[in-house]
């Protein structure tokens, strides 16, 4: 085995104008486990995407295992040893696991056959790196943690000697994490290479061996992971230092806002979503609710909200209450006191081909402050764009360029910047820095911190446990459609909170 | 140049290059039969423009693509395919014919708004039984769009052989209406001015369409119900979030389709034909389609692409009977061939065009 897995000299990589890598450099030495790290849009992804043939780069070359090796596309990749775990994975939900993993390689004519073959390799190679999965089992029926071996064992079964995780534990309760870095350890300990790429430090230092820190196209850092520490790295990712603590007063929590009583919703196919859900916000405190994603959290969101039908139970805003038979929408819940940052900007917050300025209208277009008579005022709505976006530091600060033109970041803080300048009773926020860079993370937290200590009720829904944990004062758990505990956040423990997101009570454990 | 600046140069110039390649094939086609694509040329701009009668046909048949152009692009920000515009003119121009018939001893003056309430309230009607079926039960509306044409089309048949046809006569049309409602024509309106021009259908309906080309701009870019039907169309879930009733903007962007293409029926029926006839409206629903995704459902762009498939018809028909070996299928054939580029393949050279365009904003910045 050579000494040196990857050796890629001199990356450059352009799109249009925009240098995603500059001049990148980066050695993985065989059979450790290497990470990268970097804010989002700091070309982490850019550059496995050179490594696994997505993209080409302008210049620069790869040698795997110490071999010259130009990619053209993925299947150069897979040939070279490499293989990749995707973020979103990329399975056929239909398909048995043993289908998966054939697909693509099949040989001769009969599918049977094949599978046959397959059947005695992927045992084999389930034993050996103790993947245990049933192997006849449909993808659809799997947990996540199990679907994501399903997609290490793809990668093995087509001789990968090295790995590429990208942001692997983004889908995964700590404890399915802990399982995983298991299983990473065992690839380690049979000789196997794994890059690791995430933005989650802790998981670095849990890990990795080495740590490369990238920032804004270049590679700034390379380190023996057993030599530097978070602070470090933090500091290395953002090119300055920053608080990973939030700083806050304690709470100072006033009257009900928020009522939530035994809320249930099954969805169009029939499926329950959210079980007997009963809960209080009050004024002047955060209510965080953890819980892997999919377990329920977005429909509650989308209810209180107004999105999706209330079908049973009853919500109070400020002492109205709504019941399945009042027809309400996400105009009427505004109108009663609420905000609403919702999970996915791109999806539902924004409408990014319009410009910035007819998307802080959003969900306000009716503001007489925003009218005429008959056609919409411009310069009152330019206006109020160009106050919000100097509140909240979005650069550019143009109001009509178009969204999709602005970083994830800049797109979060007007989403924000819109629902906050409201100044309602109750601000409701889904994944408030979902794919946002660590400098906007700190600015959008202390604005959410600012509308608690003014007083505001905030209820906050986030899959990213630590930060629950450094901004809520009191937390929600919840598994399976149910809220399975509630936590004070100064007696909370990440352990703890990570049992009952596995769904498994306190007593009982 | 800013960002807005380079996107307007790349969608001007993709269109152009996609026209200029339809044109250039369609000249070797021309060429492989043996006659000079350059006289070809010649005769169809100098029918299209040369003469004042020749102009007066190419903007009349530039009214009804205005309005049915309009008629689909008001739907498409809506993110629908509305290709019932053909159904929707049909059932506006029989309500536009009803009422003539009905008022016809009335003034113009009377007639004429009511003519534009009539084509909007039955086109309309035409246009939001599809809207109501896609917004609350989720039918695709090009599936039942396209069927309200057939409807319209027997409807119309039944109407003009059975109901509204004199019973002297025997081609199926219904009688002539009364001369004080038909719409002063081009020729008329001149005349009042003491200029003399040659009598062509062209009549008051095109500064009509010039006013809904204006006010259809107006309306989608400039206030809050465009703004919701844009949001409906380009981000529908946005729209939920925003509390804006996806359902009934569908519907109403059906009416407005149906509307806009019913006044087809004013140009045709008031303003040229002056009785209700069999397919008055036949191609130009279609056409419209062409026209709206060639002008890039911008009125502006609509007026543009309108005007020049006024061109291909009337410069084509110039041609046909001018050259020997070109007759009107050779005129479908370049139709065919600006709606092949300029709509289904207009993405074709846009990478390069994108890339050139870049290079000079980069260098002349």
């Amino acid at each position: 085995m050579p000494n040196l897995a990857i050796q890629l000299t001199d990356i450059n990589k352009n799109f249009g104008n925009v240098c995603a890598n500059k001049n990148v450099s980066l050695t993985v030495k065989s059979g450790t486990i290497h990470g990268i790290v970097g804010e989002n849009g700091a070309g982490k992804s850019t550059l496995m995407s050179v490594l696994y043939g997505f993209y080409q780069a302008d210049s620069g070359s790869i040698a795997v295992l110490e071999k010259q090796t130009v990619i053209r596309s993925a299947h150069d990749a897979i040939q070279a040893g490499i293989g990749m775990v995707h973020q979103h994975f990329m399975l056929v939900d239909t398909f048995t696991v043993l289908e998966n993993v054939v697909l693509g390689t099949e040989s001769g004519i009969s599918l049977k056959e094949s599978l046959r073959a397959s059947e005695l390799e992927l045992k084999r190679l389930e034993k050996e790196y103790h993947l245990e999965v049933d192997i006849n089992a449909t993808i659809n029926t799997l947990p996540v943690g199990l679907q994501q071996r399903v997609e290490i064992l793809k990668a093995l079964y087509r001789g990968a000697e090295i790995l590429i995780l990208d942001e692997p534990t983004g889908v995964l309760t700590p404890q399915e994490a802990d399982h995983l870095f298991r299983i990473l350890d065992e690839l380690r300990e049979q000789g196997k290479t794994v890059i690791l790429i995430t933005h989650k430090l802790r998981e670095i230092m849990a890990i990795t061996d080495y740590v490369s820190v990238m920032r804004q196209g270049e590679m700034v850092a390379h380190r023996k992971t057993s030599e530097t520490n978070r602070e470090e790295l933090a500091e290395l990712m953002v090119g300055r230092k920053v608080l990973l603590r939030v700083d806050k007063a304690p709470a100072n929590p006033g009257r009900t806002v928020l009522s939530v009583d035994n809320l249930d919703y099954k969805d169009n196919s029939g499926i329950h979503r959210l079980k007997d859900v009963s809960f209080e916000v009050h004024s002047g405190e955060i209510v965080g609710v953890a819980g892997v994603s999919g377990n329920g959290q977005s429909e509650l969101l989308d209810i209180i909200t107004g999105i999706n039908p209330l079908q049973n139970g009853t919500i109070k805003i400020n002492d109205q209450e709504i019941t399945p038979e009042s027809s309400v929408d996400a105009a009427s819940m505004r109108r009663l006191g609420m905000a609403h940052v919702p999970e996915d900007r791109q999806r539902m917050g924004l409408v990014t081909s319009f410009a910035a300025s007819e998307n802080i209208i959003l969900g306000y277009h009716k503001d007489p402050a925003y009218n005429g008579l008959i056609e919409m005022d411009s310069d009152a709505i330019t206006k109020s764009c160009r106050e919000q976006m100097e509140h909240f530091d979005v650069r550019p600060g143009n109001p009509l360029l178009r969204v999709s033109l602005f970083s994830g970041g800049n797109q979060q803080k007007m989403v924000v910047a819109r629902e906050m300048e409201r100044n309602t009773d109750l601000l409701v926020v889904g994944q408030p820095t979902r794919g946002v860079d660590i400098g906007a993370i700190e600015f959008i937290h202390r604005q959410i911190i600012a509308m608690r200590d003014a007083n505001k009720a905030v209820l906050l829904v986030s899959v990213e446990l630590d930060e629950i944990l450094s901004l809520s004062d009191r937390i929600l758990v919840m598994f399976d459609g149910q809220i399975m505990g509630e936590v004070l956040a100064k007696d909370a423990n990440e352990r703890d909170i990570g049992l009952l997101m596995a769904g498994i009570r306190k007593e009982a454990a | 140049m800013n960002e807005r600046q380079v996107n307007d140069l790349v969608v001007t110039l993709v269109t152009v290059t996609n026209l200029l390649l339809a044109f250039l094939i369609s000249g070797i086609v021309i060429w492989a039969l043996g006659e000079d694509p350059w006289f070809a040329l010649e005769t169809m701009l100098y029918g299209a423009f040369g003469y004042d009668e020749g102009l007066g046909y190419t903007l009349y048949y530039t009214t009804n693509f205005i309005f049915t152009g309009l008629g689909f692009a008001i739907g498409f920000h809506c993110g629908l395919f509305n290709i019932g515009a053909e159904g929707q003119a049909y059932i506006g121009g029989l309500a536009v014919g009803l009422l003539c018939l009905w008022l016809e001893n009335w003034s113009l003056w009377i007639v004429f708004p009511l003519a534009v309430i009539a084509s909007i309230i039955f086109g309309g009607i035409w246009g939001a039984i599809p809207g109501y079926l896609k917004a609350r039960h989720g039918s695709h509306e090009v599936v039942t769009t396209i069927m309200f044409n057939f409807i319209a089309s027997v409807i119309m048949v039944y109407l003009l052989s059975h109901v509204l046809r004199p019973p002297q006569e025997m081609s199926p049309e219904s009688r002539d209406f009364a001369e004080n409602v038909w719409i002063p024509q081009m020729h008329e309106i001149f005349g009042w001015f003491g200029f003399e021009i040659t009598q062509t259908p062209l009549n008051g309906t095109f500064f009509f369409a010039l006013i809904c080309l204006f006010l259809v701009w107006r309306f989608v870019w400039f206030t809050r119900w465009g703004y919701e039907l844009r949001t409906v169309g380009t981000n529908e879930s946005a729209a939920v979030y925003a509390g804006i009733n996806v359902s009934k903007n569908i519907i109403i962007a059906m009416i407005i389709c149906g509307g806009l293409s019913g006044f087809v029926g004013i140009n045709e029926i008031m303003g040229s034909s002056h009785r209700i006839m069999l397919n008055f409206q036949a191609g130009i629903g279609f056409t419209g389609i062409a026209v709206s995704l060639i002008g890039r459902n911008h009125p502006l762009g609509i007026l543009l692409a309108a005007l020049l498939f006024g061109i291909l018809y009337q410069g084509g028909a110039e041609l046909s009977f001018e050259v020997q070996a070109i007759d009107r299928h050779m005129v479908v054939l370049i139709q065919g061939l600006v709606v092949l580029f300029a709509g289904a393949l207009e993405n074709l050279f846009r990478p390069q065009i994108e890339q050139f365009v870049k290079q000079v904003a980069i260098r002349t910045a």
